[in-house]
């Protein structure tokens, strides 16, 4: 327990610190004032706005009031679409999120299952061939995959969608396309193309923490005492894979956000990747601080979910052990 | 039914290897009888845990018996299916490690892995299970099983992690015990209890044993007859008694000669053969004018190791490791410390070299002055050439990736000791002087079996001239026969050279035969420090007694 206190402490420090560079952005990349008023205004107009935004005063101020505002949710307004950012990304979030979830659960649904057997039958032709697979998986661009998929699925066979999100459904008060058949459809080949590299990665460690685990004397011990194969595979040797696994599945997932941007883009998701891509397009500061510390976020909250699992899963943290 | 439990006939394991077939075993004969412990004696690589590992069908990749028969009951089990050999293993074949640090899932508890095994061997409910479980653990003597059954392996002890793995072994009551190095791992006193244990198990429960061991004290102790092997083959055979007290075969003979004794300081150690003298006199010139008085002396040592902080503002708790007032050691003298895993003998080793620092107290060195006044660079280096260390294991002590010249070279060139033009001839001479050719230089390490690389260490240590040698374990990780040479090495490069040195194990006996005087150690406080024979042959503290006691002997009198 106190374990994880003092990691919440230390996520505290961390969402800090980017929040300043969040803030950082605001402060030295043009000017906000210039951006916000036209040719015409005079020089007393543009210092009467500059003391009302509250830009003449000192840094540290002005960081913990954005930091404040931050905190219940208000980060500015938007130069290009003169609306509430917190607003904007409340409707792009979903979409985001449900691209990156869909993606992950099918990688992990598809990764573990492979890594184990590749893992345990190592020569087998099944085995190969799933790893030759994984190596296309790892080293194709997604957006060449997600054009391909364009390609076959929609173009040459009309089975699916090309672009946008399709139906929506209301569920828990948020917007979803996973609960109706048009947003399955639609969600189907971005998640496809997001999950790939992860499946990859995620296959690969496995298949190598397992054939590391399969060599231990607990496993070998476990074979002489008569367990059998399902047990020892994935009571014994499983469990003891995963801290490194979750380590790299909590990094894979920030990643998913990462790679979300392409993948929107090829898409035409309307997901935080596109919204950032149009924001670097228009300088739109609020949005970029927005996003920023959002993605920070998202990182910190992962790496803590990954500490809270260590925790559950390995006895010798819970003790303080070495 | 034969008479026999098991018996292994004509048994031939072959590791196919690109460069030609290894055969680890070669037809070898054995058998075991109900309510009998039969030991598998050998140095490593001799092939005895490869027979364990058949009997199971358990061979490492890409090992397989390529001949002869494994019978259990008659029924040779070489031709069983892996499906048919599954149902066997657990249920008719118990197994059990070396090592208990890794012989148990660190994830799962000691009871859920218990009550998995019952379940699973003797077709119960989980919940029958646990209640079995619980049962179990009592039985190999573990107080307060049911509370223990929710601890994870690494709340246990080793002695009582290896009685959790003989429980688990014996969860599906098998008729024959595979017992694979089972004490090497484990202190002493806790192995006697151990093997204890094993034999209870054989006489209640009319068990066959196979103890396999490299440990000629263990077989004497435990087993009924034994089997001699070397380089995969049957040596010599025989009841343990006759075997350990007049054995036929020259090797078995060696063998036993080579184990040190802890009831005697043998003249053999002492007086080896000297092999070259030339290197000596460059080796001499750093020898200190004075002969007499301490070496080294510490006074009021203490050391704390802090346990991890648990939060980010939190401090640590403390945690005393080492409590020693005064410590002492002259000048040519050997200073054995002994004691068990735990005990702080490393720890005393490393403070007194400088290698760690105390929490309290000084180190202060008569040629150098206090360890903590030791500031400048220059008086460092100087230090340093003077107090050398040889370690435990010479397979992680060596850098793989150089040259032994380069490796023995390296400190000559570091503390300026020779011209450039000599070093060659010096790292030679010195690979000579401790009983390797000169040659051997041009290798790399992993090219040397473990008794030359420990040479090879000894000679890293030698090539700056040191006065002070710390051997920490130096002999734990060799065989017994390699060990005595090297035992003798070290004895006689101290007589030549006039070293001084401070000799750490947790060997009894090897402590014997190398101290003048012994510090014996227990929860990192020495509770006896005297001459090395007067404590050998009348310990005086009860710890010592029961130390010297429980130690395993090859020959019971003498």
């Amino acid at each position: 327990m106190q374990f994880l206190i003092a990691r919440l402490f230390q996520a505290a420090i961390v969402m800090l610190c980017v929040a300043f560079i969040g803030f950082l952005v605001f402060q030295y990349i043009g000017d906000p004032v210039l951006a916000l008023v036209g040719q015409e205004t005079t020089v007393a107009e543009r210092d009467a706005l500059r003391e009302s935004l509250g830009l003449n005063d000192p840094i540290i101020v002005q960081y913990f009031r954005y930091v404040a505002n931050a905190i219940q949710g208000d980060f500015g307004i938007s130069y290009s679409f003169n609306r509430e950012v917190s607003e904007m990304i409340a409707d792009r979030l979903p979409a985001t999120i449900e691209l990156v979830l869909l993606s992950g659960v099918l990688s992990l649904l598809l990764a573990v299952p492979a890594g184990i057997y590749t893992g345990i039958k190592r020569k087998g032709g099944i085995a190969q061939t799933i790893m030759a697979l994984s190596v296309i998986g790892v080293s194709v661009p997604s957006f060449l995959l997600g054009i391909l998929l364009i390609l076959v699925y929609s173009v040459w066979l009309n089975w699916l969608p090309s672009f946008g999100r399709g139906d929506v459904a209301s569920v828990l008060g948020f917007e979803t396309s996973l609960f109706t058949l048009d947003g399955l459809r639609h969600a189907l080949m971005p998640a496809a193309v997001l999950c790939l590299f992860q499946l990859g990665v995620i296959l690969r460690l496995i298949r190598a923490e397992m054939l590391e685990v399969l060599r231990t004397d607990y496993i070998r011990f476990a074979w002489a005492r008569g367990l059998p194969a399902r047990h020892v595979y994935l009571g014994h040797a499983l469990k003891n894979t995963l801290v490194p696994v979750v380590t790299a599945i909590g990094l894979q997932l920030s990643s998913l956000f990462a790679f979300s941007i392409i993948t929107e883009r090829v898409f035409q998701w309307p997901g935080m990747g596109s919204l950032l891509l149009h924001a670097i397009g228009q300088s739109d500061i609020p949005l970029l601080a927005a996003y920023l510390i959002f993605v920070g976020l998202i990182f910190t909250i992962s790496n803590l979910l990954v500490d809270a699992i260590y925790v559950l899963i390995d006895p010798r943290i819970r003790h303080g052990a070495r | 039914m034969t008479d026999f439990l098991c018996k292994v006939e004509g048994l031939q394991v072959t590791f196919p290897h690109r460069n030609g077939d290894f055969v680890a075993v070669h037809g070898f004969d054995m058998h075991v009888k109900r309510g009998e412990i039969v030991g598998l004696i050998g140095e490593s690589g001799a092939g005895k845990s490869t027979i364990g590992n058949a009997i199971m069908d358990l061979l490492s990749h890409p090992g397989k018996v390529t001949g002869g028969r494994v019978l259990l009951d008659g029924d040779d089990i070489v031709q069983k299916t892996d499906k048919e050999m599954a149902y066997l293993r657990g249920r008719r074949i118990g197994m059990i490690f070396q090592d208990p640090m890794t012989s148990l899932n660190p994830l799962m508890t000691v009871g859920d892995q218990l009550s998995e095994t019952i379940s699973v061997l003797q077709n119960v409910t989980m919940q029958q299970a646990r209640v079995m479980a619980v049962e179990r653990l009592s039985g190999v003597g573990i107080p307060e099983a049911s509370d223990r059954m929710n601890q994870y392996p690494h709340e246990f002890s080793g002695g009582m992690r290896q009685r959790v793995v003989i429980a688990l072994a014996m969860a599906g009551d098998p008729d024959l015990l595979i017992a694979d190095e089972p004490t090497t791992a484990l202190d002493v006193s806790v192995q006697k209890q151990v093997l204890d244990l094993i034999r209870s198990i054989c006489v209640e429960r009319f068990l066959g044993v196979i103890l396999v061991t490299h440990d000629m004290g263990v077989i004497a102790q435990t087993t009924d007859r034994v089997y001699v092997m070397r380089h995969g083959k049957l040596i010599e055979t025989g009841a343990s008694a006759q075997v350990i007290e007049a054995p036929s075969n020259q090797y078995t003979q060696d063998l036993i000669a080579a184990i040190p004794r802890i009831d005697l300081r043998e003249e053999r150690f002492r007086n080896p053969p000297k092999k070259t003298g030339e290197i000596d006199k460059w080796l001499l010139e750093n020898k200190p004018s004075a002969q007499t008085g301490d070496f080294l002396t510490a006074t009021a040592l203490e050391m704390d190791f802090a346990t991890r902080k648990t939060t980010f503002w939190g401090k640590g708790s403390g945690f005393r490791a080492l409590e020693v007032p005064d410590i002492s050691i002259a000048r040519g003298e050997v200073l054995g410390l002994v004691g068990e895993s735990g005990s702080g003998k490393s720890t005393l080793g490393r403070i007194l070299t400088g290698l760690m620092q105390p929490t309290h107290g000084t180190v202060s060195f008569t040629d150098h002055g206090p360890l903590t006044q030791v500031k400048s660079a220059a008086a460092r280096k100087a230090l340093r050439r003077d107090v050398q260390v040889v370690f435990q294991d010479p397979y992680s002590s060596l850098n793989s990736r150089m040259r032994v010249d380069q490796i023995l070279a390296e400190p000559i060139r570091f503390h300026g000791l020779a011209e450039r033009g000599q070093i060659n001839h010096l790292v030679g001479a010195l690979l000579e002087r401790v009983g390797l050719p000169a040659d051997a230089g041009r290798k790399f390490p992993h090219q040397f079996s473990g008794g030359q690389r420990q040479r090879i260490c000894i000679a890293r240590a030698l090539s700056v001239r040191p006065r002070f040698l710390l051997c920490d374990e130096p002999t734990s990780a060799l065989d017994v026969s390699i060990q005595a040479d090297m035992l003798a090495l070290l004895m006689e490069l101290r007589r030549s050279l006039g070293l001084t040195m401070l000799f750490v194990s947790h060997d009894l006996a090897v402590v014997r035969q190398v101290s003048d005087r012994v510090a014996v150690m227990k929860k990192g406080v020495i509770i006896e420090c005297r001459e090395s024979e007067a404590l050998f042959d009348a310990p005086e503290n009860d710890y010592t007694r029961m130390l010297l006691e429980t130690a395993p002997r090859a020959r019971v009198c003498s």
